[in-house]
């Protein structure tokens, strides 16, 4: 029962990340969904510290706030410091991250979190946390009703965004010239993201947030053209990853979430190999001989 | 005070240790970092950064030590790979270069952190004390490891003293300087040689996501106060060993403050001041000049039209007069 309800919650975030991935990959902007999984740090902290519990609605809500307030702060650096992009992702993420650390050690006795479990968190736990009412009958794990939630957030927002979406990231200025509000999608495309990296984050820490994140789509991304099949595709690939994952982790005995980063890059070399094998046939194609006309 | 001197006067052998090994250490990532920054590739100091630990992991487990030049050369050769695989996907299929960063990063990662975790659970003895490789404590550094910081330290600075012109062009025209018949690989090849061992060496002291911070903040606040290459890179080495001193003496003050993390806040400092007061390039010089430049011109437009207007037209004149007095005084 622990084995479905671990990679229930893997495949979870797995779903959660991939679907929103998808757009950043296709944004170019996959290293700022990596900077937000690492600003939310602060932001679990300080909610931590005020609402003193784990997983209540103001967490979230603060938590994901901060993993906006990243991306803001990238822009200004960007556009008003005239800093280089990479540059300003780079320091605007590593100071909030220092500063979560440091609230860490300065609140060691209040806050029940450490450094090494928000990086690679564990999902190993999942299963003890369970969802209890007051007549005592158990729902399953608090973790897995979140991230529910949060993926049901996450396909309404896709499926009523979808348009606006598609159209401001693959060509910008064209929606701008139909009265789609390029600052609107971005910014409600960060705060998506920001709210699935903090509920997925307890669960199995920031580095399989940013796994699931990149590695499926970016593996769709190199089957695929179409938008609509690279999300099923990134979808389909974070949910084997779990599995794999899982499987790998229980083989070896080791971390389930470092496993499941693991398996996502062994699909992601398989698409690899059959992108390389298709790209081949498309150069060689099959000799023809040429009509008589032409000798 | 007191303890400002204290600390200063470097007499107590801890800090000393901490002090010259983050000193040394934000000197080498200055250096380094000018040049990944210059080349556009700020986060592939963090992607390397994060790829080392499969490689610290795969050392252990084969060379069944932790002496640290064992863990180093697995970690090198991890580092070297990841740049390389960066490379490959790059070149060859249509992902951009900011989703392979991550995706190598996390791929690597995890697989470090599924290696770490499998280590720690076999229960082979003496593993433990191996995650300190990831998270970094600064607090923890011994004479050993400041000789070894000493070590890349000067491998660094004679490597870019040898190859400094040839590094220059490839930093600022790496397509030029194939043109020219610079031997573009073998520089390519030093450059990220010199980068991955200041990082595999740097995280013992301030973990992955820190030393991201070292390389990338020093270089990009001196990129705001120059042009030249030379004062760049001397700045950054300045502002390098200016926030590890900073770090330092905080943690010094207060024993439970963590060094890395304030020196990367003192970076963050040092970066967002440069970005604002640099005479060049910073936020308040270009507000300033734009601002002049508007009054000029506004001014400049007031006298065209005095021009315009016909002798003997005294009220049209005052009234040019009061606009130019609410220019200069509001303008």
């Amino acid at each position: 029962m622990d084995a479905i309800w671990i990679i229930l919650t893997g495949t979870l975030v797995a779903l959660c990340c991939g679907l929103l991935g998808s757009f950043l990959v296709l944004r170019q902007m996959a290293m700022v969904g990596d900077a937000i999984s690492h600003a939310v740090l602060p932001g679990i902290v300080i909610a931590f510290l005020l609402a003193e519990s784990r997983d209540s609605l103001p967490m979230l809500i603060g938590a994901a706030a901060v993993g906006v307030l990243v991306t803001v702060l990238i822009e200004w650096l960007h556009r008003v410091g005239r800093m280089q992009a990479d540059a300003s992702i780079g320091i605007s993420y590593t100071t909030l991250f220092a500063i979560g650390i440091i609230l860490i050690s300065y609140f060691t006795r209040q806050v029940d979190l450490d450094q090494d479990c928000v990086l690679y968190g564990e999902i190993a736990y999942v299963p003890l946390d369970t969802w209890i009412l007051s007549n005592g009958t158990s729902l399953g794990p608090r973790a897995v009703w979140i991230l529910g939630g949060a993926l049901l957030l996450i396909l309404t927002f896709i499926g009523m965004g979808y348009k606006g979406l598609q159209l401001t990231t693959f060509d910008a200025s064209y929606a701008a010239t139909l009265g789609i509000s390029t600052v609107f999608w971005h910014y409600a495309l960060m705060s998506t993201v920001s709210l699935a990296t903090v509920v997925s984050f307890e669960s199995v820490g920031a580095i399989l947030v940013v796994a699931f994140l990149i590695v499926p789509p970016a593996t769709a991304y190199l089957l695929t053209d179409r938008l609509p099949v690279m999300l099923g595709l990134s979808a389909l690939f974070g949910f084997l990853s779990a599995v794999l994952g899982y499987g790998l982790a229980v083989a070896t005995n080791g971390s389930v979430a470092g496993a499941m980063a693991v398996a996502a890059g062994f699909w992601f070399i398989l698409a690899l190999g059959i992108h390389f094998i298709k790209k081949r046939l498309h150069a060689f194609p099959a000799r023809r001989k040429l009509p008589e006309s032409y000798i | 005070m007191n303890s400002l001197l204290e600390f200063l006067s470097l007499s107590d052998p801890n800090v000393r240790m901490v002090v010259w090994g983050t000193t040394l250490l934000g000197a080498s990532a200055g250096l380094v970092g000018v040049f990944t920054l210059l080349r556009k590739r700020a986060l592939l100091g963090d992607a390397v950064a994060h790829s080392i630990l499969p490689g610290v992991c795969l050392a252990f487990l084969v060379g069944h030590s932790k002496a640290p030049y064992v863990l180093l050369l697995g970690a090198l050769v991890a580092g070297w790979l990841s740049l390389l695989s960066i490379d490959f996907l790059v070149r060859r299929t249509k992902l951009k270069a900011d989703s392979v960063i991550g995706l190598v990063l996390s791929v690597f990662f995890g697989l470090g952190i599924w290696l770490l975790t499998s280590i720690q659970q076999s229960g082979v003895a003496s593993q433990s004390g191996l995650d300190k490789f990831l998270f970094g404590k600064a607090a923890s550094i011994t004479s050993q490891d400041v000789s070894m910081f000493g070590w890349v330290v000067l491998a660094v600075v004679v490597i870019l003293l040898l190859f400094y012109k040839g590094f220059k062009v490839l930093a600022f025209d790496e397509d030029y300087a194939r043109a020219i018949g610079m031997p573009v690989r073998l520089l390519e090849f030093l450059l990220s040689t010199i980068t991955v061992l200041s990082i595999a060496v740097g995280i013992q002291a301030v973990g992955v996501v820190l030393m991201a911070s070292l390389l990338i903040a020093p270089a990009a606040a001196a990129r705001f106060w120059t042009d030249r290459l030379s004062v760049m890179l001397l700045l950054a080495v300045g502002m390098g060993i200016l926030a590890a001193w900073a770090g330092a003496f905080i943690s010094f003050t207060a024993p439970s403050m963590p060094t890395g993390p304030w020196i990367v806040l003192a970076l963050a400092a040092l970066t967002v001041f440069s970005m604002l007061w640099a005479p060049r390039r910073g936020v308040l010089g270009r507000w300033l000049r734009q601002w002049r430049y508007a009054r000029k011109i506004a001014l400049e437009n007031v006298k065209c039209i005095e021009d315009l207007v016909p002798t003997g037209r005294l009220d049209l004149k005052r009234r040019i007069c009061r606009h130019r007095r609410k220019i200069r005084l509001f303008k």
